[in-house]
């Protein structure tokens, strides 16, 4: 019962969230500041991460590829679609979750118990709306394109390291990169990509913004929004990939 | 003025105010007194629309407001000010932009003339020159006198303050609440200050409120408190023997 209870709550939260901005100009503001907050600021993390976990994938696969029937080729083939259906949809909004939703609950959470929410509520700013709205428009806007930065960067990782272990050629890789190049992957890619940017942007919010209590609760709320926003993404992904590649 | 009828409050079963009735003067300090969950914060709360009361009927100048619509609500949410206990200034944000951040929401003022209206309530409470600072460079008291700036920026017809000089050093405390109430008089604001810092009752209590046990149990002013003989009253006020010697000295005086 609690579990439907704290759905229902959900719902009604983002019913408050889509309204309208009260002032297009604060919006705006909020806006910039959250696509650098984060975005622009997860750059480095997806960056870092993206490259070297590509050139695990293209070693593991290199590792894993041994019997000299096989076409080299194949590394660079296998290591693209697991970069581009997995890895960067799915592992990069992992990490995001982790870094963006505890910073989101944190912050908002604070916000609560320091009652500079009542404060936006005297005034008679909707603080859902105030708050979370600019967070999603700023996570859907920005995170396919740290998604595709994550991809490049990735298949790029796989390159280099494949070059400097000698296990495959950078021909072999480009060669197998270029073959039965689908398109729709990208797709597919782009729109888990945006649904996990709503997850990452709302739950986090909620758990914030409903959080009861002191500085204690604030941080036990940032855990369980990073639980809760990683599992609503893994079992996202899963239907996601039914629905849209079956 | 604020008129208050039979007002209800609960949460969870547990009922927390308890039909409090009262009336709160223009251009007065109004002061409600009690001990920690007497139901203060609650019925201060209720006044401002945070919390929903289940009964009775707050009067803001003649308008009731369970029978405003939403346009009139959002209209009187911009009538009022509130000073929060912690202050509850926007942290990430600076001296000036908190102060300018009602102007910004609820007026098309060009920047200049929003920069002079801040600059011009900062300067009234005393705080010239920390315009850049963030919340966190500023001292308790200059916190709270933010936090008063940004309640009176908007010209509100009422203010509210939740125990405004909590965590202050006494003379701190004392420059707040005349501050205080020389904005109420200035401006004829409706002010209603929740508070159990007994000097205010004496340096501004113009009209005192005290509750216990979410029931109104007095009303009076702050010379009526000196000479009540209410016996919940004079054990809450009078618990320091300092106050004692302050009442006794006042009844000698008078008599």
């Amino acid at each position: 019962m609690n579990y439907l209870h704290e759905i229902g709550k959900y719902f009604l939260m983002l019913k408050l969230v889509f309204r309208k901005p009260q002032r297009a100009r604060v919006f705006k503001e909020a806006l910039t500041r959250e696509i650098e907050e984060l975005g622009v600021k997860s750059i480095g993390i997806i960056a870092f991460i993206s490259f070297f976990i590509g050139g695990v994938i293209a070693l593991q696969t290199a590792l894993n590829l041994s019997n000299p029937l096989i076409p080299k080729s194949l590394i660079g083939f296998a290591a693209k679609r697991s970069i581009i259906l997995e890895f960067a949809p799915t592992f990069c909004s992992i990490i995001l979750a982790g870094k963006v939703g505890s910073y989101i609950t944190s912050s908002i959470g604070t916000m609560r118990v320091t009652e500079q929410i009542d404060a936006l509520e005297v005034m008679g700013i909707n603080s859902l709306n105030y708050l979370v709205l600019p967070k999603i428009i700023a996570t859907v806007l920005f995170y396919p394109f740290l998604i595709i930065l994550g991809m490049v960067l990735a298949i790029f990782g796989g390159w280099v390291a494949g070059t400097l272990t000698g296990l495959f050629s950078g021909v072999d890789y480009i060669e197998g990169l270029q073959t039965d190049f689908d398109p729709y992957l990208i797709q597919y890619s782009i729109i888990k990509t945006l649904v996990f940017a709503f997850i990452i942007a709302t739950v986090p919010s909620f758990h914030g913004y409903y959080v009861k209590g002191g500085s204690l609760e604030v941080g036990k709320a940032s855990t369980q929004s990073v639980v809760w926003t990683t599992v609503l993404i893994v079992i996202t992904n899963y239907l996601l990939t039914q629905m849209l590649l079956t | 003025m604020i008129e208050v009828k039979s007002l209800y409050k609960g949460f969870n079963g547990n009922e927390i105010l308890k039909g409090i009735s009262a009336k709160f003067e223009t251009g007065k300090t109004n002061l409600i007194i009690g001990q920690s969950g007497s139901g203060k914060t609650v019925f201060l709360k209720s006044l401002i629309g945070l919390h929903t009361p289940e009964k009775g009927t707050i009067e803001f100048d003649g308008r009731v407001n369970i029978e405003m619509d939403s346009d009139e609500r959002r209209q009187l949410r911009q009538e009022i000010g509130m000073v929060f206990q912690g202050s509850a200034l926007f942290d990430s944000q600076t001296v000036e932009e908190n102060v300018m951040f009602p102007l910004k929401m609820f007026t098309k003022q060009p920047d200049k003339e929003m920069l002079e209206r801040a600059n011009f309530v900062l300067k009234r409470v005393d705080l010239v020159g920390s315009n850049k600072k963030y919340v966190a460079e500023l001292s308790g008291g200059m916190q709270k006198r933010v936090a008063i700036a940004r309640a009176i920026v908007m010209n509100p017809k009422y203010l509210f303050c939740d125990e405004p000089n909590s965590g202050l050093d006494p003379q701190t405390a004392i420059l707040i609440d005349n501050l205080i109430k020389e904005i109420t008089e200035e401006y004829q604001i409706t002010t209603i200050i929740n508070t159990h810092d007994m000097n205010s009752v004496m340096e501004i209590g113009e009209k005192i409120i005290f509750l216990k046990n979410g029931k109104k149990a007095w009303e009076g002013s702050k010379e009526e408190i000196f000479k009540t003989d209410n016996e919940a009253v004079v054990n809450f006020v009078y618990s320091s023997n300092l106050f004692k010697k302050v009442r006794e000295a006042y009844l000698n005086e008078t008599n």
